[in-house]
């Protein structure tokens, strides 16, 4: 059984179509990329697969480990394994990170029939996570997010992903807005996770990620449908001959 | 001996044949200046009238509906109806204070547990004072609390019989905080009116928490003034916890400040069919700081106005607001906060700032900051902003696994946090963090 599969999804946003048919099958331990312009759809499948309320199914179906994803809660989704990285986190003033990881972390133990870690072993744990992504150890008395620069806050989605530990992870733009030493540290981290029963799917405009966290598949989205799948090399083909070749090729309506 | 109100007159006329028919006995004790004070007090109240939805300072606030309301003017001894048990969940825990009881509104001897406290200090019911210590209590009350203006300062000020008398001498820093613990236990729906004054004299410092508490499911009225002078070099922290259930209060609050003091008030508003806070600070001396802090969680139909006024007299000053609510239900928020600086008050920094959550369709805010400004070197701002829960942050958290009634009550604490920071009392602070969680 496929970790996910994605069958024929719709969706919309304010009435406007986005997603016009996507399929797509990942299995665990695989590292999919899903590359594309802006506006062709990737990031509104990132919000599908989280569950963001603004976006509409119209039809299709997402099955992740046998069960239809699209019946469950957004926290439910969360305590089931699935994860997003947001392109833009959110800043939550006078919410400690100490405190909202804690939350999180034992929300997701509970669900997994597991004691609640004491304050003693959630301290260690978020060391030993933060230094994995290089954040400051003395954030857990920070507000998640705030005040954070750029590439603090997308250390942290990974610093996230890291302590949640789960079975699906979606990165959505992980690497825009962060410059080389930052994307490689972030992508340290994201390498260290890959594992034979966690899957990756990472969402990206330029290929430049790509070469740090090698991907098994590629796939083209335009115009809210996948028209290309292959290899890593795929990527680099991108790269040199820009995304007109693949509506060319692939008669894909400009988005 | 409660006194019906009788319904017969106006509401103001009742009130004035109450004051006549009780000013020979009850009210009367062997202070002639308090007794001449009530007089003149309930003449002005008379003159003043209660407030109608035309006067500017009550456009929001309908008092109307709750004097209408027919209480019983307990004009009685402290009853004795309350156990030690009863105030027990009322205590803070781990909190080392000096305990003072008011049952409603009378300062309780059997109840109260003051210890021991700094030489020269006073801790008593204000009644006692009156006679104790004549000299004190003739020196200060009735000297801030303005009830040329206040109507209900006018009203509380010609019924004062008892509440809290706290004197801190010359140069006393009083180490554990002192807890005024005010409960209302009756059967009957009372209006009760009791009368705090804290003189705190120069370079002497005190912490001060009053929490009043309504036991019983009774309709009750409180009208309350709290007059506070601050001397010179001192430092007063006032922290009010309101939870008054059916219960209706109205509080009048003053503070005086000498040169170079500091006030500090936080008011916490966690339930009461209607609450109406006035602050009044004067910073009648240079170099003074004023703090007002506020935060007010409204359910059900709970009414809840804050109104505060700071009048910078004198320059050199800072003063600072920041009132916050959650407002839910068809709850109502009300907010007007006036900053006043004098012409010759130069060098103030005034700021004034009033944030709001709205969690339904049908809870309101009004609010109204306020800066009048007469001197040319000064900084000053304001700002209020009303909103909703932010639906991003609300999805944020549930992505990371929280239910959504635990990532709203995380946003929520988050956005009550700054004010629930301004206490300086650790298990007070402690105390309401978790009374507030529980609650969202």
């Amino acid at each position: 059984m496929a970790l996910l599969e994605i069958k024929n999804l719709k969706a919309s946003v304010e009435d406007m179509q986005i997603l016009k048919g996507v399929d797509l099958t990942v299995n665990a331990g695989e590292v999919h990329a899903i590359m594309g312009p802006n506006g062709s759809g990737k990031s509104t499948l990132a919000s599908v697969l989280a569950g963001r309320e603004d976006y509409k199914v119209d039809a299709g179906s997402v099955t992740y480990r046998g069960d239809d994803l699209l019946e469950m809660e957004v926290d439910e989704r969360a305590r089931e394994g699935v994860f997003l990285a947001f392109q833009y986190p959110v800043e939550l003033p006078g919410v400690s990170m100490m405190n909202f990881v804690k939350q999180a972390v034992n929300s997701i133990r509970e669900h997994n029939g597991e004691e609640p870690l004491k304050a003693g072993a959630m301290l260690k744990l978020m060391k030993e996570k933060a230094e994995m992504v290089n954040l400051d150890p003395n954030l857990k008395k920070r507000s998640v997010n705030e005040g954070f620069s750029g590439g603090e806050k997308k250390r942290n989605e990974i610093f996230q992903l890291a302590l949640l530990e789960p079975t699906l992870a979606i990165l959505d733009e992980t690497d825009s807005g962060l410059d080389i030493d930052a994307l490689r540290v972030v992508a340290d981290g994201v390498n260290k996770l890959r594992s034979e029963d966690r899957a990756f799917v990472v969402i990206t405009h330029y290929q430049r990620l790509l070469d740090y966290i090698v991907p098994d598949f590629v796939h083209v989205m335009v115009d809210g449908r996948i028209v290309k799948s292959g290899g890593k090399e795929l990527a680099l083909e991108l790269e040199e001959k820009g995304y007109d070749w693949i509506r060319e090729e692939t008669g894909a309506v400009p988005a | 001996m409660p006194t019906i109100l009788d319904k017969a007159t106006t509401l103001e006329d009742r009130f004035v044949t109450a004051f006549k028919m009780h000013e020979g006995q009850t009210l009367n004790g062997s202070n002639a200046r308090v007794h001449g004070v009530r007089q003149e007090a309930i003449a002005r109240f008379a003159d003043l009238g209660f407030p109608t939805r035309k006067a500017e300072a009550w456009k929001y606030t309908d008092i109307s509906k709750v004097l209408r309301h027919e209480y019983k003017l307990h004009l009685g001894a402290a009853e004795t109806n309350v156990s030690d048990d009863d105030l027990a969940p009322y205590r803070v825990p781990g909190l080392d204070a000096h305990l003072i009881v008011l049952v409603n509104g009378r300062f309780s001897e059997t109840h109260s547990q003051i210890g021991d406290l700094p030489k020269g200090m006073i801790v008593t019911g204000f009644a006692k004072a009156t006679e104790a210590h004549a000299d004190l209590v003739n020196a200060h009350f009735a000297q801030y609390a303005d009830y040329e203006n206040g109507v209900f300062t006018a009203l509380n000020t010609a019924f004062t019989q008892d509440g809290v008398f706290i004197y801190v001498p010359k140069s006393t820093v009083v180490e554990k905080p002192i807890h005024v613990l005010s409960v209302v236990s009756t059967d009957e729906d009372a209006m009760l009116q009791p009368r705090h004054l804290i003189v705190v004299e120069e370079n002497a410092q005190v912490k001060l928490i009053e929490t009043s508490e309504t036991l019983t499911e009774t309709a009750t009225f409180e009208n309350v003034v709290t007059e506070v002078f601050v001397g010179q070099h001192a430092h007063v922290d006032l922290y009010e916890i309101q939870d008054e259930h059916a219960g209706s209060l109205v509080t009048n609050t003053f503070a005086y400040q000498e040169d170079h003091s500091v006030f500090r008030s936080s008011v916490f508003t966690l339930s009461g069919d209607m609450v109406r806070n006035d602050a009044n600070i004067l910073p009648d001396g240079v170099h003074c700081e004023s703090h007002l802090y506020g935060l007010f969680l409204g359910t059900g139909t709970m009414h809840v106005d804050n109104h505060t006024v700071v009048d910078h007299a004198k320059p050199n000053c800072f003063s600072s607001e920041l009132y916050k609510g959650v407002l839910d239900d068809k709850s109502t928020g009300v907010f007007n906060g006036r900053v006043l600086v004098r012409q010759d008050a130069q060098q103030i920094n005034a700021y004034q700032s009033n944030k709001s959550i709205l969690l339904s369709d049908t809870a309101h805010m009004y609010s109204k900051p306020e800066l009048e400004i007469y001197a040319d070197d000064v900084q000053c701002s304001h700002g209020a902003t009303t909103g909703q829960l932010d639906n991003d942050a609300v999805f944020y958290l549930r992505s990371r696994g929280l239910t959504e009634k635990q990532a709203r009550a995380l946003l929520l604490i988050a956005f009550a946090r700054d004010v629930l920071d301004t206490i300086r009392i650790e298990p007070l602070r402690d105390m309401l963090d978790a009374e507030i969680a529980a609650r969202f």
